[in-house]
């Protein structure tokens, strides 16, 4: 990026999160001093095995769970005030849309929560349809669409209600590769336009790569950041950046985080 | 298929039409056609004696073709023929003016004034139930044991206690059979819908929690709307009690009009064919009700994007 990120605000500040769960097999370690900034408008990519805690930081940074220890400011207040403040839009790894609602009704959603005027509704619901070139499927149920078009609209009613903050937790996991790589660029399309702070948990390390602005490789139990790596390719990348030996470069970095983490194991 | 149902995949041919009936309809029709075959060789069996010890005690010379005849058309068959109740069925509903004493319709409308209403209160009463035990675990535990035991002490033995109290503080008629009805079918109701409130996807109800969604809004939004499946599941079990509640409460109130005081006057003089009449039209009305829901459900469900 052209901009420094030090000098803009910071969306996130977590120092020293820890949160532990007592299960029937003893205590598990989810996330131990995890510590991390996070400046406004980056694409923050948390990468890592199953266990790693990438989703459980995704959800404290959220205020659907909370820490054992630690300190967290999101949006320069506490986490749950940020959630009241609807400071994010999640996007989870299934669109988890309303079936027995319109796509556009679904979009309207958060929108009738949240008190916004009928006028305000429909526009934003055009609005952001077309963002994620949904439109003329506003009458359809959620069934009648693909997956890939089911996320997109969920990914369109996470930002209808313009937060600072969008939360991904993997949200193209469940969709074949092709599709995938359709939604990317989308995706970054998407981030470039709103400008949001995107923070984005995934498998894949190509995704993180193509992505981010900086991802952030953690590895399992305990559940801790084990690198953080600025990537800083163009605003306007393609697909195709992935053939480039620096992105090539970025990539065996990120392995090698994720082998090092894993080498004391098993 | 036709070259025209290709290109015109809307309007199908008659011969299409009439397949579509006739596969939908056959098993049906045979079942009926074969139970009814069933009922007839019971009747002649079980009316065989009554009839053949009549013509004895008359001493008229009888074959067993008379025996036979007599059998389809006794007066106090032990059990009718079909054609026997059929026409006293439809002699009941279009033989009188619709509100005289002896008019099938009178008395069922008489049954169905108490199940509607006991209806209305059972689901009511069982929705609030539900509502109350989904929001408090305490209310859950406290609640759940005494609805099931309620649904354990039977009805029979219920019904006339029901009538005396209620009768004991003024209450008489319509409303003493309808909380009787009420008490049955709230039951089914309250359970299918704390598992219909219930039945929420979590990712759902974490989405509420992320837009800081009221508790109310949660209910509204998504908690009802999951629920609907299962609500017309109960309201169909639901329904078909509330008659059966109706009938029953109808019983120990000396039977003065309705289904059950049919029933109960029919069986007190050996009129087994009104009995079997009374039987018909519950049964009718039975399947009147359950239809009605079923087509609200239809309704609802198509405008809830169902496919």
């Amino acid at each position: 990026m052209s901009t420094e990120p030090a000098s803009k605000r910071l969306v996130v500040e977590a120092n020293a999160i820890s949160l532990t769960f007592e299960t029937a097999d003893g205590r598990v370690d989810a996330l131990s001093n995890v510590s991390l900034q996070i400046a406004e408008g980056e694409f923050v990519s948390f990468i890592g095995p199953s266990g790693c805690g990438k989703t459980t930081m995704l959800r404290v940074i959220a205020d659907l769970q909370q820490p054992s220890s630690g300190t967290l400011s999101v949006n320069g207040m506490t986490a749950e005030n940020a959630r009241l403040a609807r400071s994010y839009g999640y996007v989870f790894q299934a669109p988890a849309l309303f079936p027995w609602r319109t796509i556009e009704k679904n979009l309207k959603l958060p929108l009738e929560i949240m008190g916004f005027s009928e006028s305000e509704q429909k526009i934003r619901a055009e609005r952001y349809l077309s963002m994620v070139n949904l439109k003329g499927f506003e009458r359809k149920f959620p069934w009648q669409l693909s997956g890939g078009m089911q996320q997109r609209v969920s990914i369109a009613r996470a930002l209808s209600f313009d937060p600072a903050m969008l939360l991904m937790d993997e949200p193209f996991g469940a969709l074949d590769e092709i599709v995938r790589d359709h939604l990317n660029e989308q995706l970054l399309q998407l981030w470039k336009s709103t400008e949001k702070t995107v923070l984005f948990v995934t498998h894949s390390i190509p995704e993180a790569v193509f992505l981010s602005t900086k991802i952030v490789v953690m590895s399992p139990r305990p559940g801790r950041i084990i690198d953080v790596i600025d990537c800083d390719f163009p605003v306007d990348r393609s697909l195709e950046i992935r053939e480039t030996p620096e992105f090539l470069k970025i990539a065996q970095r990120v392995r090698n985080g994720l082998r090092a983490g894993h080498s004391y194991d098993e | 298929m036709t070259s025209s149902s290709l290109t015109l995949p809307a309007r199908r041919t008659p011969s299409l039409v009439r397949h579509a009936i006739v596969e939908r309809y056959l098993p049906v029709a045979t079942m009926v056609l074969a139970l009814i075959a069933i009922w007839y060789v019971a009747a002649v069996a079980m009316n065989w004696t009554l009839v053949r010890d009549a013509f004895e005690r008359e001493e008229t010379p009888y074959t067993i073709s008379d025996v036979l005849a007599g059998t389809m058309d006794a007066e106090r068959p032990l059990l009718p023929a079909p054609h026997q109740v059929i026409n006293a069925f439809v002699d009941g509903v279009f033989g009188y003016p619709p509100l005289a004493p002896r008019s099938l319709i009178y008395h069922s409308l008489v049954t169905l004034s108490a199940t509607v209403l006991g209806f209305l209160l059972g689901a009511l009463f069982g929705i609030s139930l539900a509502l109350l035990i989904v929001h408090s675990r305490v209310l859950e535990r406290s609640l759940l044991p005494w609805i099931i035991c309620s649904q354990m002490v039977p009805v029979l033995a219920l019904a006339p206690i029901f009538i005396v109290v209620l009768g004991a503080i003024g209450l008489q008629g319509l409303l003493p059979k309808s909380i009787i009805s009420a008490y049955l079918c709230f039951f089914p109701i309250a359970i299918g819908m704390v598992k219909g409130f219930t039945s929420p996807d979590p990712l759902q109800i974490e989405l509420m929690r992320t837009w800081s969604a009221t508790s109310r809004q949660v209910l509204w939004k998504l908690r009802w709307p999951s629920a609907v499946p299962y609500l017309f599941a109960s309201l169909k079990v639901a329904i078909t009690i509330s008659l059966v509640g109706a009938i029953v409460a109808e019983l120990p109130t000396g039977g003065e009009a309705g289904i059950g005081a049919r029933l109960l006057s029919g069986s007190y003089y050996g009129q087994t064919i009104q009995l079997w009449a009374a039987l018909v039209a519950a049964a009718v009305l039975a399947s009147a009700l359950i239809g009605i829901v079923g087509l609200v459900e239809r309704g609802v469900n198509s405008r809830m994007g169902a496919h």
